[in-house]
């Protein structure tokens, strides 16, 4: 039976990682990401988790530790947010390459400088190539769904990749939510007992992390696109699975009220229950708006995507993250290229809000609607920032 | 240790081979010479982790391995923080009862870069964490594999690529840094020096560390033609005027015991060590005093400490 808590998410994530029953944790403290780890560290204190807990000397030898960990054989997770993610990022690419399940929760915040320690998500999408399937979940019961379901799917052989499950720092790790959590024995039938697929025993002695000469680089990273690309299926079945045992359900982009809408608001993690809440009240007003919440970004879901958009004018992609220099927020770009070859295609008015923490509210998603129905909206632009 | 080998012990020492022909060191490569031995004192139930550096790069171009054992190398860095996910991976899954309970070596081997310059963090942190594991620095006191770069194990005086001898300067102007007194200040059971021109007292060395709970390092000078610019038919000897001379003295630190295992009633000149390298060859008799100084100053306190 699940049982139905008021729990911050921090800790109902904690709660999911003890069901999946990690062999090993190792981590470096990093605000917001600490309630995680601490309450882990709290269950294999008190033998409630049976793991070895490794205090790691910084972010970089914390994956460095779960690295070693995976290729010897253990369900292996950590946690991190902002810098620390910035430290792990040579590691996070070798992490794929080498095909090592790891499941890793990144609570989003921003990069410095200036330092932050708030909200936004400039950490992760400084990490969108590094070759991680990776989740953005929108409130607690998500982030503990999606906790689990990563081990099934990062542990699955037709996959065997790194998962992170994004949520946002602060304003979803540390607010307390209503959460289902399952019990052991329902997620017995769930998750499943992980394999490695190769080895590490003298036995069979293997070598893991050889140099490959310009003869093999490519292959190699061709075959890395393939089995992310490929991971989608078993990602599909997962979800279904997950479904079917325990009523939830989970698709790549959750669409909210997208019939006979003229535009559509495109989010990335919480700020889509805000943009949920302004859709209904925008709706009552009259205006036809709808909202696609992105909930896998790698493998990144292009054809929902523009089937979602064959009949709308406007998508307006909102999003908290900013590529200096360039055109907007990585997620516009994104979704630009995603139909420019496309015959029907809505214009793309990218909107970047809510860096370092600022707040984002449901009047900013109404403002942001009424700037895009204008004649002409721009290519992107801010929202709330003083100038 | 009695320096004269009898001549049958050579043929006490384990004939497998778990370090194989075929890698690609180049001729006189103290370093591939040292990790056969290491390997050789180890046995077949070993997992090796290495660093970025020389040792990977000669033994692991895909799809070809020079390794027997299991092997993985990850990043530059991080060689001590993966041996130490390794081995502590191993640990937990045998008390949950999910993989058989046998003891398996876990040793780290890395370069001088990969040890006292860029993985210095991550093997303090394995040290004080007490990881049940080796770290062998196999130091050939320069980025070798990168072209012969200064490290912060480059002894003073050497000519590299990026402290070039010139006009107005000597090469490098700094001291070698002391990683086995940085290890010993961890409080970690066993530390110790080798160099495979006393492969015995290597192996030995290597033997006595496995044999003991928690982390242990052993650094281990390892000759570079190619870089100390050197004949490679007299690695051996330079190895052991390494030790005659008193530039590179053997010995352990047993739970913080001191003892010197090749003793030197009296050290050569340290001309004999240098002039048969090409990287000091610039060095006027002022600077090769300095060195001279140092080294007998050195010396001397590795005396008191082993008296005590």
């Amino acid at each position: 039976m699940s049982k139905r808590v008021g729990l911050e998410v921090s800790l109902a994530i904690a709660e999911a990682v003890k069901l999946a029953d990690v062999d090993m944790v190792a981590a470096y403290p990093i605000t917001p990401q600490t309630h995680i780890v601490e309450r882990l560290a709290e269950m294999v204190a008190d033998g409630e988790l049976k793991a070895a807990y490794i205090n790691a000397e910084s972010e970089h030898s914390a994956v460095s530790l779960c690295v070693g960990s995976s290729i010897a054989g253990a369900r292996t997770f950590t946690a991190t947010s902002a810098q620390g993610l910035a430290l792990m990022h040579e590691i996070l690419f070798i992490t794929s390459a080498l095909r090592l399940p790891i499941v890793m929760v990144v609570v989003n915040r921003a990069l410095s400088a200036p330092l932050s320690i708030w909200g936004d998500h400039s950490d992760i999408m400084a990490e969108r190539d590094v070759g991680w399937i990776q989740l953005f979940a929108q409130n607690g019961q998500e982030a503990f769904d999606m906790t689990l379901q990563a081990f099934r799917i990062a542990e699955d052989h037709n996959v065997l990749l790194p998962v992170i499950v994004n949520i946002d720092g602060f304003t979803l790790s540390h607010v307390i939510e209503p959460v289902d959590i399952l019990d052991q024995e329902e997620v017995k039938k769930f998750i499943k007992e992980f394999k490695p697929f190769y080895p590490l025993d003298p036995r069979t002695p293997l070598s893991f992390g050889a140099f490959a000469t310009p003869e093999y680089y490519m292959e190699a990273k061709k075959q890395l696109e393939q089995a992310l690309f490929n991971s989608r299926k078993t990602i599909l079945s997962v979800w279904k699975e997950f479904k079917k045992l325990y009523g939830r359900n989970y698709t790549p982009i959750e669409p909210y009220k997208t019939n006979d809408a003229q535009l559509l608001l495109l989010t990335i993690g919480g700020i889509g229950e805000t943009a949920q809440t302004a859709v209904d009240e925008m709706r009552e007003a009259g205006i036809k708006v709808g909202l696609l919440k992105l909930k896998l970004y790698r493998p990144f879901p292009i054809n929902e995507l523009r089937r979602y958009c064959q009949n709308i004018k406007t998508l307006v992609v909102v999003e908290r993250a900013l590529s200096v220099g360039g055109q907007g927020g990585p997620l516009g770009f994104e979704v630009r290229s995603a139909f420019y070859h496309e015959r029907k295609k809505p214009f793309i008015h990218d909107i970047i809000l809510g860096l370092g923490g600022r707040d984002v509210k449901v009047d900013d998603f109404k403002s942001i609607v009424k700037r895009a129905l204008k004649n002409k909206p721009k290519e992107y632009e801010f929202i709330g920032v003083r100038e | 240790m009695n320096t004269t080998i009898p001549v049958y012990i050579p043929k006490l020492i384990n004939k497998e081979e778990n370090f194989v022909y075929g890698h690609r060191a180049c001729q006189g490569c103290g370093l591939a010479l040292a990790v056969r031995l290491i390997l050789k004192a180890a046995g077949k139930n070993t997992i090796i982790v290495s660093p970025t550096g020389c040792l990977e790069i000669i033994s692991s171009p895909f799809p070809q391995s020079a390794w027997n054992v299991p092997w993985v190398h990850i990043a530059f860095e991080n060689a001590a923080a993966v041996a130490s996910g390794i081995e502590s991976a191993l640990k937990i899954l045998q008390t949950k009862g999910k993989i058989p309970d046998k003891k398996t070596n876990i040793i780290a081997i890395g370069g001088d870069g990969g040890t006292s310059d860029i993985g210095l963090q991550a093997l303090s942190g394995a040290f004080e964490r007490g990881h049940n594991f080796l770290y062998i620095c196999v130091d050939n006191e320069a980025y070798m594999n990168t072209g012969i770069q200064r490290s912060s194990s480059t002894p003073f005086g050497a000519s590299t690529t990026t402290s070039p001898a010139g006009k107005i300067s000597i090469g490098q102007i700094t001291w070698k840094k002391n990683m086995p007194e940085i290890a010993a200040a961890h409080n970690i059971p066993y530390v110790a020096t080798a160099n495979p021109s006393y492969p015995l007292d290597l192996i030995q060395k290597v033997q006595t560390a496995l044999a003991i709970t928690g982390p242990k390092y052993i650094h281990c000078l390892v000759q570079c033609p190619t870089g100390w610019g050197c004949a490679t038919d007299l690695i051996i000897r330079i190895g052991t005027l390494a030790v005659e001379t008193g530039f590179f003295p053997l010995y352990e630190i047993i739970n913080g015991k001191y003892r010197i295992n090749v003793d030197v009633p009296k050290l050569r000149p340290i001309t004999d060590y240098l002039k048969y390298q090409a990287r000091f060859r610039h060095l006027k008799p002022a600077d090769i005093e300095i060195i001279q100084k140092k080294i007998l100053q050195e010396w001397q306190k590795l005396k008191e400490k082993a008296a005590k």
